[in-house]
């Protein structure tokens, strides 16, 4: 029986990242981003600068570049939308390798792939050094509505159960001569697909009937956990404040 | 048909003419009397759809038979009763206190482990009773260590091996210390070692015991008393040993003992 990979994102190894209580990473990453994302788009050092203090965190964290850039390839589909519109944008244009482009066009772009990429660098940070069990936990302890984190909960406990329901049902496929190559076939991965989710379904339901048995009446009890320090707090929030004031910085200069 | 409970002492369980239609007009159970005494240890046996999963459901009010007119249709009459209290489902308190009493134990565990650890899991119960800090983590180290399981209490249900995930889920009733432990198939699925630890662990536990069970053998092993439960009803109620013997009473109601197997009375 596969047991499954337990942590898609997270690198298991101890760094002082790591070791931060969950709830002060989230609330540091998700300020990082916002001043990111308000930052004029024509303010190119500024970008510049975020990304030395990216650096400065994977360097903390122990985590290496190639992983970083690798895992950056979530992107892609934004990516391409935004090469596309240096093409389409109107306005002023730019001569470039004998291409009219629109400059309109270009900053969008440009805007769109370095606000995404640090984005996306920062959650991956996150997900590296915080188990997505203690991301739930941070969530919780943030106030996030008990909706979300409970069903996100579900959704880490049963993904395991389901792909490997998923897996069973594909060697069963398998073992009775399907090949997904041939497209008349497609109907039996169809049925297998909907016979997937009433099991799940289903699942839910004897979830719930285990659940109410033991005295569920509608909230996950809180966890008990030590409340995150000043110090922890500070060194923190040392992220989100040098990105401010790089943004200031350089929209004054 | 049932034994009578030690003179003076109030039994764990007593079912009295539970009548069971589902909603789609399928008659599951029609009138079953079962009174089970402290302490005591009882296999329910019967072929598949005699009805032990829905006289299961009846033991904490999750489907309910009568009860002060809350879903008291035609088809749905009779009372049980836990310790004396009297399931009611139409009164939360008193349903949450029955809910405490009456421990059950699914048969698959990955519909009853839904928690991310093996710990929160064994506290979701105890918690949902209002137990709190240090009580609440004395519960679920006395619950995991019950069954075995105390040096994986941080890991992920999904990082145990079966047998492994169903005394977790024995223990995950545990911690709410319940009058009577109630356990669907719990044999089922485990390999011949996981079985025989897993009948220890049942053995060391002082707890009314109530085993929904095909697995006759186990419920010889386990149970000093069985009841097997047909088409709806009580069709027989003894010592495991001498109704296992039976074996014109087994074949009547589609139970058999495993190949090469047989039960001698004495």
């Amino acid at each position: 029986m596969a047991a499954g990979h337990a942590h898609v994102l997270y690198l298991d190894h101890d760094s002082p990242v790591h070791r931060a209580a969950p709830h002060v990473k989230i609330a540091s990453m998700v300020l990082f981003t916002i001043v990111v994302v308000l930052t004029p788009r024509e303010e190119l050092w500024a970008f510049a600068g975020y990304t030395v203090l990216i650096a400065v965190v994977m360097g903390l964290a122990r985590v290496l570049p190639g992983w970083l850039l690798s895992r950056s390839l979530i992107e892609v589909p934004f990516v391409i939308f935004a090469v596309v519109l240096p093409f389409i944008g109107t306005g002023e244009t730019v001569r470039v390798l004998g291409l009219d482009l629109s400059v309109e066009g270009l900053y969008g772009a440009w805007n769109i792939l370095a606000k995404g990429t640090l984005g996306v660098w920062a959650s991956l940070l996150l997900a590296a050094t915080t188990t997505p069990r203690d991301l739930l936990l941070g969530l919780d302890r943030l106030r996030c509505p008990q909706v979300i984190t409970q069903i996100a909960t579900f959704m880490l406990r049963y993904l395991v159960v389901i792909l490997e329901e998923a897996r069973r049902m594909r060697v069963a496929r398998l073992s009775r001569g399907y090949d997904q190559r041939f497209l008349w076939q497609v109907k039996a991965f169809g049925v297998g697909i909907g016979s997937l989710f009433l099991r799940s379904y289903e699942r839910g339901e004897r979830v719930y009937l285990a659940m109410i048995s033991r005295g569920y009446t509608g909230r996950l009890p809180a966890v008990d956990a030590a409340p995150a320090g000043a110090r922890q707090w500070g060194a923190a929030a040392l992220l989100p404040l040098a990105a401010t004031a790089i943004a200031v910085a350089t929209v004054l200069t | 048909m049932t034994d009578a409970p030690l003179a003076g002492e109030v039994p764990s369980l007593r079912v009295r003419d539970v009548h069971y239609t589902y909603p789609d007009g399928q008659v599951a159970l029609r009138g079953v009397n079962l009174t089970i005494a402290r302490g005591e240890r009882v296999a329910l046996l019967g072929p598949n759809g005699a009805g032990k999963t829905t006289l299961v459901l009846h033991l904490n009010g999750i489907l309910h038979s009568g009860g002060q007119g809350h879903g008291n249709h035609s088809g749905q009459t009779g009372s049980v009763e836990v310790a004396g209290l009297a399931v009611d489902p139409s009164n939360r308190r008193t349903l949450a206190e029955i809910r405490r009493r009456v421990g059950i134990v699914f048969q698959d565990p990955d519909d009853q482990l839904f928690m991310p650890t093996v710990a929160e899991d064994v506290a979701f119960g105890p918690a949902n009773l209002g137990l709190r800090g240090a009580e609440l983590a004395q519960r679920v180290d006395e619950a995991l260590a019950a069954v075995g399981m105390s040096e994986h209490r941080d890991r992920a249900p999904h990082h145990l091996s079966f047998g492994q995930r169903r005394r977790v889920a024995v223990a995950t009733v545990l911690a709410m210390r319940p009058e009577i432990l109630v356990l669907d198939e719990p044999s089922s699925n485990l390999d011949p070692a996981s079985r025989r630890e897993l009948a220890e662990i049942l053995l060391s536990l002082p707890v009314t015991m109530l085993m929904v069970t095909h697995d006759l053998p186990y419920a010889l092993q386990l149970c000093p008393r069985s009841v097997i439960l047909d088409n709806g009803v009580i069709v027989a109620d003894g010592d495991t040993r001498s109704l296992l013997a039976d074996a014109e009473l087994l074949a009547r109601h589609r139970l058999e003992l495993p190949y090469g197997f047989s039960v001698g009375v004495g």
